[in-house]
């Protein structure tokens, strides 16, 4: 499939990415190549194959619900450049 | 003092327990080392001061290591060479660090890797370009070119290191080192920055194959913390090593013997397959049908899970971040970070994941690849009811030229061409040091059930003692 300027803008947006115009020129060529390799995938006969998501055949791994909590809780917020404010990170308002 | 750089983790330990040199001597000696050579190299993204300790009674004792800097060091830098997490110093250490540290292990520092560990050639590294000890003009290749290049050049005794795609063999290979990629799941992930989750998995890259064994009984392990770790029990690796291949069967994959492969690369390996034979090993050649179509379904995997781990890197909770009142809102101000924050191979591979998982394009690309992905893990069980271990080459060329493959990412990513298989699959595969081509190194790939790095180990060590391609050292 051809992978155009525009789709990349839109790509690009979903993943909070800014792009000049340079940029977006290079990267809609470069994913271009890339896609048309991954295309190669459409040649292979998948009809009633399953998917594989986890390989080593652990599931449903459980545990007791206990709470724990992280012993350096001022060292981990500290990590923030932003201002601290009651022990949270205090950013732009979202909404 | 370059006497006991030189030496192996073995050896180390046995200078160490018979006290012919001290753990501060044998720290100094690498500090030092470091110092003099690592301008030339650039391995170290961060070289920690006056760490030497006398506390030898771990199995680790005194040993000095180097960190994979994707891995969380408490109090030190861990930056996965990404300007987004420049200057972020984590408040806990993990597991596979903490588990090296209650060994003894002492810290030299944190080396470099790709950005996030998204390359193969370390290039893609936001702070440095590391060199390959053979030949300075050359990548060490990725995403651990700094634990190889800094193991290759005698800078530490061995590196921790991660592979989600290739990421410790192809640079063992390009280095002359030995890299062991245990089963998925082998080793907890905690507190490693992950890349794509359901392939990313720790290992070492060391002086020998009885050093990765020392290492791996040390590291792995269920931790409930990661609840991907298998249940398997951890075996005594370094203790059934061994010395002859008899009664082994091993199978020789038609498909990694194609057009692409370097015609001495291949005369490396073909010789390293008649070395096996000659130590008794049943040689037979086997197929694993969707070998080529592992780089295609390992990109599409890889980043879509890219693009969802990557989400978390906004700028909010650490790393350099425009100041709050400098951004019009919330949303703004996650541009702007990742934007500045992620270099250019890191934005690739998100967008990718995100074109793969996004409404119209998830079904054709993500779904498919996750069916060839079983189709591929499922080559490795039919092929394993015949043989007991598979031998490959690692990457079909030798180390190649810094710049010659980084404008071009197809290309990049055909680095994997031979690694990727075994991740998908989830199986352990280890890259030995199997002999030279134009005076660069080639490793010779050995794969294995999951779970059964005993077996890998022991017949890796058979080919290696019999050999002395390992022993062979670069001059910086």
């Amino acid at each position: 499939m051809q992978i155009t300027k525009d789709l990349v803008v839109k790509i690009a947006k979903l993943a909070r990415i800014r792009l000049d115009d340079s940029e977006t020129e290079k990267f809609t060529t470069q994913l271009g190549a890339i896609v048309g390799f991954i295309e190669k995938l459409n040649s292979v006969d998948t009809a009633g194959v399953a998917e594989t998501n986890q390989v080593n055949g652990m599931e449903n791994v459980l545990r007791e619900d206990e709470i724990e909590n992280f012993p350096k809780m001022n060292e981990l917020i500290a990590c923030s450049q932003h201002p601290l404010e009651n022990n949270q990170i205090k950013i732009k308002k979202s909404i | 003092m370059s006497e006991i750089t030189s030496l192996n983790l073995v050896e180390t330990r046995k200078l160490l327990s018979e006290k012919k040199a001290s753990a501060a001597e044998v720290s100094a000696a690498y500090s030092q080392r470091i110092a003099v050579l690592d301008p030339k190299i650039e391995s170290y993204l961060f070289v920690a001061q006056d760490q030497a300790s006398e506390n030898l009674t771990g199995s680790l004792g005194g040993i000095p290591i180097a960190h994979k800097d994707v891995f969380c060091t408490s109090g030190m830098p861990t930056t996965a060479a990404s300007k987004i997490l420049e200057n972020y110093v984590p408040p806990f250490d993990a597991t596979a660090v903490a588990k090296l540290k209650q060994a003894g292990s002492v810290i030299l520092g944190k080396v470099n890797t790709d950005e996030f560990t998204m390359g193969a050639s370390t290039e893609t590294s936001a702070f440095k370009k590391t060199r390959n000890p053979w030949d300075l003009a050359r990548v060490p290749g990725g995403s651990s070119g700094g634990s190889a290049a800094a193991v290759a050049a005698d800078l530490c005794v061995f590196a921790t290191a991660t592979d989600t795609g290739g990421s410790i063999r192809q640079p063992s290979s390009f280095c002359g080192v030995t890299g062991l990629k245990p089963t998925y799941g082998r080793i907890s992930r905690y507190g490693v920055i992950s890349m794509a989750s359901s392939l990313d998995t720790i290992g070492v890259i060391t002086k020998s194959v009885a050093d990765a064994a020392i290492a791996l009984e040390i590291l792995a392990g269920q931790d409930s913390k990661d609840a991907t770790t298998g249940s398997a029990p951890v075996e005594k690796y370094s203790e059934n090593l061994r010395t002859d291949l008899k009664g082994l069967k091993i199978g020789i994959p038609r498909e990694y013997f194609v057009e692409g492969l370097d015609a001495g690369v291949e005369e490396v390996i073909r010789a390293a397959i008649d070395q096996l034979k000659k130590l008794g090993a049943e040689i037979v050649e086997i197929s694993l049908p969707h070998t080529e179509f592992a780089v295609p379904t390992y990109y599409v995997v890889a980043s879509s899970e890219i693009s969802a781990n990557m989400a978390r890197f906004d700028g909010i909770r650490y790393g350099p971040t425009i100041k709050n009142e400098d951004a019009a809102n919330l949303v703004e101000m996650y541009f702007e970070n990742r934007t500045l924050g992620f270099g250019d191979e890191v934005k690739r591979r998100i967008m990718l994941g995100t074109f793969a998982l996004s409404a119209g394009y998830a079904d054709k690309f993500y779904k498919k690849a996750l069916q060839v992905r079983t189709l591929i893990k499922k080559d490795f069980d039919d092929a394993f009811t015949g043989v007991d271990l598979i031998a490959a080459p690692v990457a079909p060329t030798t180390a190649f030229k810094l710049g010659e493959k980084i404008d071009d990412p197809v290309q990049m990513y055909l680095a994997d061409i031979f690694t990727a298989p075994a991740s998908l699959a989830g199986v352990p595969a280890i890259s030995v040091p199997a002999g030279f081509s134009a005076d660069l190194p080639v490793g010779l790939q050995l794969i294995a059930p999951q779970f059964a790095e005993a077996k890998l180990l022991a017949a890796a060590h058979a080919f290696q003692i019999t050999t002395d391609f390992h022993l062979q050292k670069p001059t910086i």
